[in-house]
Formats: C-alpha cells, structure tokens, sequence
C-alpha cells in the first residue's frame, strides 16, 4: 500500500492551515457579525489542532496545556463577544456589519 | 493503516462543513456546520492521543459555546433568510485574501522537512490522559491556572453588565 504514506506532522499542518485560511476567508467575506465570530472561533480551532500536534511530536505536555487555555479564552471571549452582539441588536435591530461602520472615519 | 483512512474521513469532514459554515445562508446551518466542524477536529485530537482535550473540546465547544450561538440566534429571531448586500468587488477581494493566506500557510509547511509525528524512542502513551494532564496543570501551570478563573470572572460580569438593559 504505497498509495498512503504515514501521517506525519506536516499533514496537520497543512489541515490547520487550510482550516486557518478558511476561518480568515469567512471573516472577510460574511457581513453577519454573528457568522464572523464563528468563523474566528474556527480560526482558534485550526491554531489548536497544530498544538497538540506538536505536542505528540516533541512529546510534551504543554502544548496540550495551552490548548487548554486558549479553550478558556475562548469561552470567555464567546461570553464577552454575544453580550455586544445582544446590545448593538437591541439599540441597532441589526447584526450586519456594514451598518456599524461609524468608527471607520 | 485504520488511523490513516480515519485522518482523511475527518479532514474531509472539517473541511467541508467549514465551508458549508461560510456559505450557508441561514445562520442556524452555520452553527450547525461549526458544530460539525468541532466533532470532527475532536476526532483528530483523539488520533493524537489526547483524549482528554477532545472530551472537553466537545463539552465547551459543542456544548457551551455553540449552544450560546444558537440561543442567541433564536432570540435575535436571525434564523430567517437575509440577503447580505455586499459588492462584488469585496467578494472577489476576501476570497483572494484569504486564498494568498492559505497559499503562503500551505506553502512554508511545504518547504519544511516532514517532520514525524511519533519518536518510538521517547513515546509516552498517557501523555494526554486526564492524570497527567491534570499534574502537569496544578504544578508548572498553577498561577495562569488560577488567572484563568479571574479571567472567567471577569468576562461573566462583563456579560451581565453589557445585557442589562437600563446601560447608560
């Protein structure tokens, strides 16, 4: 069976990388703000998923253990991020970014 | 030879429900589709051996999180089709964006050496175990462990003080 070589670090890499790309590519390309948070929670994924594949590699913990914590962040940010959302819906009726666009200028 | 066939299945899934999650109109099957995405990346953390974080991979993400972006969904009342008005121009430029992104990515993981994921020599089989973990996490990691929690605290009473109604 030559047709599969072994899995090795560089396929995570490149899985993360894709799933990195796409992360940004949703951020650009949605305006629903709501969408635009998943996707950069997508892009935390992708950062993990390279962690632990380290980790595995160099056969260490702390990957891990920072994979961990960017969970925590994670969480916390989501907390943070939706309780925004909730006030700019209540006093906008929206979540398109396109209307927020007063602190451009 | 399984693990192998396993890996693409789960690339392939978290891959293409991350694009359904970008494409899809209703942001309800956007969620849905993230969710997707998180079992199948809990999946390759299981390949991985650390069994560990793809159980509390599932409980925070598919369980908290999501379920967070769901509820605030259906109190929006968002789950109804809303055609978002935006130009080709910007289209064309957020897909080349992040196509030159990924590019680049893709392309410095090519010019590395392949770098094996296990040394037989120094493997240690319950690297990602609970038991572990959890000595690893209480003894060199206490004091971000407990900054953490501050951090929690204060990102629960942010959100109780944005969401309340009567906010100056």
């Amino acid at each position: 069976m030559q047709l599969f070589h072994n899995i090795t670090v560089n396929h995570y890499l490149v899985l993360s990388a894709v799933l990195f790309g796409l992360g940004a590519f949703g951020v650009l390309f949605r305006r629903n703000a709501i969408i635009m948070f998943m996707c950069i929670e997508l892009m935390l994924n992708a950062v993990n998923l390279t962690l632990v594949a380290f980790s595995k590699m160099w056969n260490h913990t702390d990957g891990q253990v920072f994979v961990f914590f960017i969970m925590v962040v994670a969480a916390a940010e989501v907390a943070v991020g939706l309780a925004i959302l909730m006030m700019l819906y209540r006093n906008l009726h929206t979540t398109d970014t396109n209307v927020l666009n007063k602190l451009k200028f | 030879m399984l693990s192998e066939y396993i890996f693409w299945f789960l690339s392939f899934v978290a891959v293409f429900s991350a694009a359904g999650m970008i494409f899809s109109k209703n942001p309800v099957y956007s969620v849905l589709s993230l969710i997707v995405t998180f079992f199948a990346v809990a999946g390759h953390y299981f390949l991985l051996g650390a069994q560990f974080l793809a159980a509390v991979h599932i409980i925070v993400y598919a369980g908290a999180i999501m379920v967070l972006f769901l509820y605030v969904i259906m109190m929006l009342n968002l789950n109804e089709l809303e055609e978002e008005k935006k130009s080709l121009y910007t289209k064309a430029l957020s897909f080349f964006a992040g196509g030159v992104l990924m590019l680049v990515l893709i392309a410095v993981v090519r010019r590395t050496e392949e770098l094996q994921l296990i040394q037989p020599a120094v493997y240690n089989a319950d690297l990602g175990l609970t038991q572990h973990l959890g000595k690893v996490l209480y003894k060199e990691f206490l004091v971000p462990f407990e900054l953490a929690s501050v951090l929690f605290l204060s990102a629960m009473v942010g959100a109780v003080y944005l969401s309340k109604k009567d906010l100056a």
